[in-house]
């Protein structure tokens, strides 16, 4: 065999190996993406650590949710829907001042689901807290339970919805941490924007996986919980706090 | 001992139909007022992602609370034995079962969506006490309808004293979970304590037992019946004790709370500068619902009067309301917690207090309820007969004996 056939062969087999690999390489990458049949595993737990010292003075991680979830305003505060808002702190000894994201924090205790009375209020097995807007009857017993004022009762009709955002007039709705994004394997639309946009404060990802970002961080680095007094374990962690 | 003779109420005179035309009114306007909210959506109400129960639930809790209390009357007489108030037991148990339905009337019209009533009656999330709450109300109809039954029918006579203690003790467990539907809540600081369900009992004592006065004030007057001098001078007497009661289990949850540092600012808001609901709980609750109706029951000069029992009772009503008010929106109005030692603010309203004012559809709904309750009453009062022909004393005595 000459050497220029022998090159082609070597050349040809490992383009072969390539063509027949890199589509595996990239299945690995939607392997870790859920498929809609799939059901959320409990070997997962969804979670954000929020550094209060990099939160920006700004609002991009709750433009990215309404943009992202369809939340429109209709000029009434009150009673418009909030997934997440920023909260302005001042120590009212010191005067230090320091302002942070507050959506449901997703707790592995929630509030919530212990007191709804038809089960609509449900935690994933992955951790994320949601409202099944099927059998929600709107008594908002869920909004009274909640330790962080993060739910909002739809007072009026919705227009513009997403197609993969369920919501309903009538019913209880909260931070779904972007499950629509997350089983694509994405990242909720905060955290995104906080890091194209914002200072960079979000981190998202899987706290049961020793190999992430975020375990490592909660493992080395000093953390608190919000109303750490009621023993919820949260999903959202903060640091700066 | 002689029987106790039982009529309907005759129900053809034009106060009769009068009656009943107004509360027919106000029932319109309470299922008006439930459509229109459905329709629009609650944007329509005072209520806010703040304040998310507003005045139809003080009315809904109220009724629900007095529906338990008016049993009282009845479990006195056949749980606790006292003959005197035997006569007064089927009214009892009538106003039991039209209190809870017009109170749940009004929780179901106002839930976002009522039309899904069969979801909250099909799924179910045994760890909510709401959910135990629907087995503890429906629980209810059935065994206050079969301790009626007891009473009504001859047959039965031998077990009305089985049913009522079923009933009363039914009714125990009942107002406890109403209770605990606040003192299960450990995110807010004005509930989160077992204290509520105890003081949801005695609440229930005093307000369904003002109802329960009124109502047959207004039924034997109404109707030309004689009501005796004894019977009323009792039902004055066990209001006093039961609205002292309320002023005690008041007096203890707020003494704990000062005693503890975390509860201060919210004792400090309902008892020193919260506004209307700091007006609400001095003037409305305690002195209205407490201290007034004392007074005009044990106060010497008013002792057997009438219309001062009446205005005990009136008073007994609209402080329980107050007390509600300031539990279920107050409770709400004050800030949740988050941040100890911070200032917090944002633009959904945090760390501020809460701003409610109800509006006329949540207000002709709540109404709507309390109209039902007394429509129903009315027209089984013709229906069926609940009330003896007299409760002169001299028959009293003479069927008490």
């Amino acid at each position: 065999m000459n050497p220029d056939r022998r090159q082609f062969l070597a050349w040809g087999t490992a383009a072969a190996a390539g063509a027949a690999l890199a589509p595996g390489l990239r299945l690995i990458e939607l392997v870790q993406a859920r498929s809609p049949e799939e059901a959320a595993s409990a070997l997962r737990r969804w979670g954000l650590l929020i550094d209060i010292t990099k939160c920006a003075d700004c609002d991009v991680c709750v433009s990215a949710c309404n943009e992202e979830n369809g939340l429109s305003s209709h000029g009434r505060p009150q009673t418009d829907a909030q997934w997440i808002r920023k909260v302005a702190l001042r120590d009212t000894r010191s005067g230090y001042a320091q302002s942070l994201p507050l959506m449901c924090q997703h707790c592995a205790e929630p509030p919530c689901v212990d007191v709804c009375p038809t089960g609509a209020s449900f935690k994933r097995d992955d951790g994320i807290v949601l409202v099944d807007k099927h059998i929600c009857i709107g008594c908002r017993y869920c909004v009274m339970a909640c330790p962080y004022g993060a739910r909002s009762f739809v007072h009026e009709a919705l227009s513009g919805q997403k197609a993969d955002v369920p919501r309903g007039k009538g019913t209880v709705e909260s931070c779904t941490l972007c499950v629509q994004r997350v089983d694509r394997g994405e990242t909720p639309a905060c955290v995104e924007a906080c890091d194209r946009d914002g200072g960079k404060a979000m981190l998202f990802g899987d706290l049961n996986d020793a190999s992430t970002d975020i375990h490592r961080r909660l493992r080395s680095e000093p953390s608190r919980q919000v109303r750490a007094d009621l023993a919820l374990n949260t999903g959202v962690r903060y640091q700066g706090l | 001992m002689a029987r106790v003779q039982y009529r309907e109420i005759d129900g053809r005179s034009g106060g009769f139909l009068a009656l009943l035309a107004v509360l027919g009114a106000l029932i319109l306007g309470g299922l008006a007022a439930a459509w229109t909210m459905e329709h629009q959506g609650h944007h329509i109400t005072g209520m806010t992602n703040r304040i998310v129960w507003g005045t139809p639930h003080v009315l809904a809790v109220f009724l629900i609370v007095a529906a338990s209390g008016a049993l009282n009357v009845a479990s006195i007489a056949s749980v606790f034995g006292r003959a005197l108030y035997k006569p007064l037991a089927r009214l009892s148990g009538l106003l039991a079962l039209t209190l809870l339905a017009g109170g749940l009337a009004v929780l179901v019209l106002d839930l976002g969506r009522a039309d899904r009533l069969i979801v909250a009656m099909t799924h179910y999330n045994f760890k909510s006490i709401f959910a135990w709450n629907i087995f503890l109300y429906t629980g209810f109809f059935a065994i206050v309808a079969l301790y009626l039954w007891t009473m009504f029918e001859q047959r039965m006579h031998g077990y009305s004293a089985r049913a009522g203690l079923l009933a009363f003790l039914w009714r125990l467990i009942l107002t406890t979970g109403t209770g605990s539907i606040f003192g299960f809540l450990v995110a807010r600081e004005a509930y989160n304590s077992a204290l509520l369900a105890p003081l949801f009992i005695v609440m229930s004592f005093a307000f369904g037992l003002a109802i329960f006065v009124l109502v047959l004030m207004s039924a034997y007057r109404w109707s030309g019946r004689v009501l005796g001098e004894v019977v009323l001078t009792r039902l004055g007497r066990l209001l006093g004790v039961f609205v002292a009661a309320v002023l005690y289990f008041v007096a203890v949850y707020h003494l704990t709370n000062l005693y503890i540092a975390r509860q201060h600012e919210v004792e400090r808001f309902i008892l020193v500068d919260g506004g209307a609901y700091t007006a609400l709980f001095w003037i409305g609750q305690v002195v209205i619902g407490g201290i007034v109706p004392l007074a005009l029951v044990y106060a010497p000069g008013a002792r057997g009067s009438r219309s001062a029992l009446a205005a005990a009772a009136a008073c007994v009503i609209a402080g329980g309301l107050a007390q509600l008010a300031v539990l279920i929106i107050g409770g709400q109005a004050y800030p949740q917690q988050m941040f100890p030692g911070k200032e917090v603010s944002s633009r959904a309203f945090d760390g501020v207090v809460a701003a409610y004012a109800p509006s006329l559809p949540e207000v002709a709904l709540a109404v709507g309820g309390v109209a039902l309750a007394l429509a129903l009453t009315a027209v089984a009062l013709k229906l069926l007969p609940f009330l003896p022909l007299s409760l002169a004393d001299g028959d009293l005595e003479s069927s008490a004996a």
